[in-house]
């Protein structure tokens, strides 16, 4: 079974009806007990830093979460914010991350841009990988995704790097650190890459 | 490569889809989760629905008909009308959409960008302006465009930004329906004002439209209504939109622009 964490920030319906439609089971994680039969788990974002960690905190999914990722190890897929507050930091706020992955979260550089608009970097833009991984098969050639964010995860390790994506200068689109994964951008929201990507995460 | 974002505009009015010419004559044009399953399948960049009877009716959104499009989108979803607080907005959010426009609740409460930017991001917060050519320049208006702001939209590009806006939509509401282009000399003078992402609306009545926006700004959101809704001199509604190898013609024009004010 995927989990779902619902904590008020993100898109748990349009995520569960992906899956609907592809046929894989997934429940959704309003309280902690509810993470109880989570062999997987998708942890979406959307807001502001302290925001969405304040949600995770007040629902009281950080205990559960450490336990099922750190010490059970089972799969976690983060999203957008989902993904930033795998890091322990970010320059976006003052409360602490999950800390799963070393990183710190930084606002994109933008100046040497000359290029209108700067931020958010919104849009559709390529993700290329850069180590062989299962969650980036059977992928279009060229595959893009939709982005909507003006910070991004700066991995400690560059091993801990899945793809990268260029603004202005490249960054890590995507992280992996043993059983855990991230993404900045929105699968959910990224037509057939988006639901490729969701599948290959449910068949890890 | 980040690409410019080619956007249906959609007009919700009685629970159904409409189309206005120049803010009047709203001509039934079908089932909103209708059109949003067919813009699915045509893989389009980002859908932007604005519920155009929610201020002017003094009705709060209709979250409803919100979650079924939020859950029916597999493209990013931005959504406005009748959006007054932060309340709102966060449990709009909530829903599954992507972004929250705002209009005359922005004109009359500015401050209502920053609380919400704060709280949801400022990604998520997107100012829409309606905008009339007058004999003194370009003004704004709310309310379905019987209700003029007093103020232009070059100057409150600069304040919502300030404020913590993500992106600016423009909506001519002269070029609304017309087909006949965008208003190049007003998105140009917005694009000079604030350094957010943009997206144009009012007036593409062809692919070459678009290309003509993206040519000119490069990157930058297009967005068209009648367009993607109408096929032929007769307007028979017929939901369309171009295909990944037109898309593709249309963003190569974006790479030889460098647009600095």
């Amino acid at each position: 079974m995927i989990s779902i964490v619902n904590y008020g920030c993100g898109n748990i319906t349009a995520i569960a009806n992906i899956y609907k439609r592809l046929d894989v089971p997934v429940s959704i994680a309003s309280r902690p007990e509810d993470l109880r039969d989570a062999e997987k788990i998708i942890l979406p974002g959307v807001g502001a830093f302290d925001h969405v960690v304040t949600c995770l905190d007040k629902c009281g999914m950080r205990d559960p979460l450490n336990e099922l990722v750190l010490t059970r190890k089972k799969p976690i897929l983060g999203i957008c914010v989902g993904m930033q507050i795998l890091a322990r930091r970010s320059d976006e706020g003052v409360l602490e991350g999950l800390g799963w992955i070393d990183g710190q979260v930084k606002k994109i550089d933008i100046s040497n841009f000359t290029r209108q608009p700067a931020l958010p970097h919104m849009g559709w833009n390529d993700v290329a990988p850069v180590k062989r991984d299962s969650l980036f098969a059977h992928l279009e050639v060229d595959p893009r995704f939709y982005f909507l964010h003006s910070y991004y995860f700066d991995c400690a390790n560059a091993d801990d790097v899945l793809a990268v994506t260029d603004y202005g200068s490249s960054f890590p689109s995507a992280v992996h650190c043993n059983n855990i994964f991230g993404v900045q951008f929105h699968p959910e929201k990224s037509h057939q890459c988006g639901i490729q990507l969701l599948k290959n995460f449910s068949e890890l | 490569m980040l690409r410019s974002r080619i956007i249906p505009g959609l007009l919700v009015s009685n629970k159904g889809l409409v189309k206005t010419v120049r803010f009047s004559s709203p001509k039934y044009v079908g089932d909103p989760i209708n059109a949003v399953k067919i813009f699915n399948e045509k893989e389009v960049d980002e859908l932007i629905v604005l519920d155009i009877d929610a201020t002017v009716r003094g009705h709060e959104p209709d979250y409803s008909m919100i979650r079924n499009l939020a859950a029916e989108c597999r493209m990013p979803l931005c959504y406005g009308g009748g959006v007054k607080t932060l309340a709102q907005a966060r449990d709009i959010i909530g829903m599954g959409v992507e972004k929250i426009a705002l209009s005359s609740s922005a004109i009359e409460s500015p401050n209502l960008i920053s609380d919400i930017a704060q709280v949801l991001g400022t990604q998520s917060v997107v100012v829409v302006m309606d905008v009339r050519r007058e004999r003194n320049g370009y003004q704004i208006y709310t309310h379905n465009g019987t209700r003029p702001a007093r103020m232009n939209p070059i100057d409150f590009a600069v304040e919502v930004q300030a404020l913590g806006a993500g992106e600016v939509v423009i909506n001519s509401i002269d070029n609304d329906g017309v087909m006949k282009g965008y208003d190049l000399e007003l998105a140009r003078s917005v694009r000079q004002a604030m350094t957010l992402p943009l997206t144009i609306l009012g007036g593409a009545g062809s692919l070459k439209d678009i290309g003509s926006l993206i040519s000119t700004f490069g990157i930058v959101g297009a967005a068209a209504g009648s367009l993607f809704v109408f096929k032929g001199i007769y307007r028979a509604v017929l939901i369309n939109y171009p295909n990944r190898a037109e898309k593709e013609a249309l963003n190569i024009q974006a790479l030889q622009v460098s647009f600095a004010p």
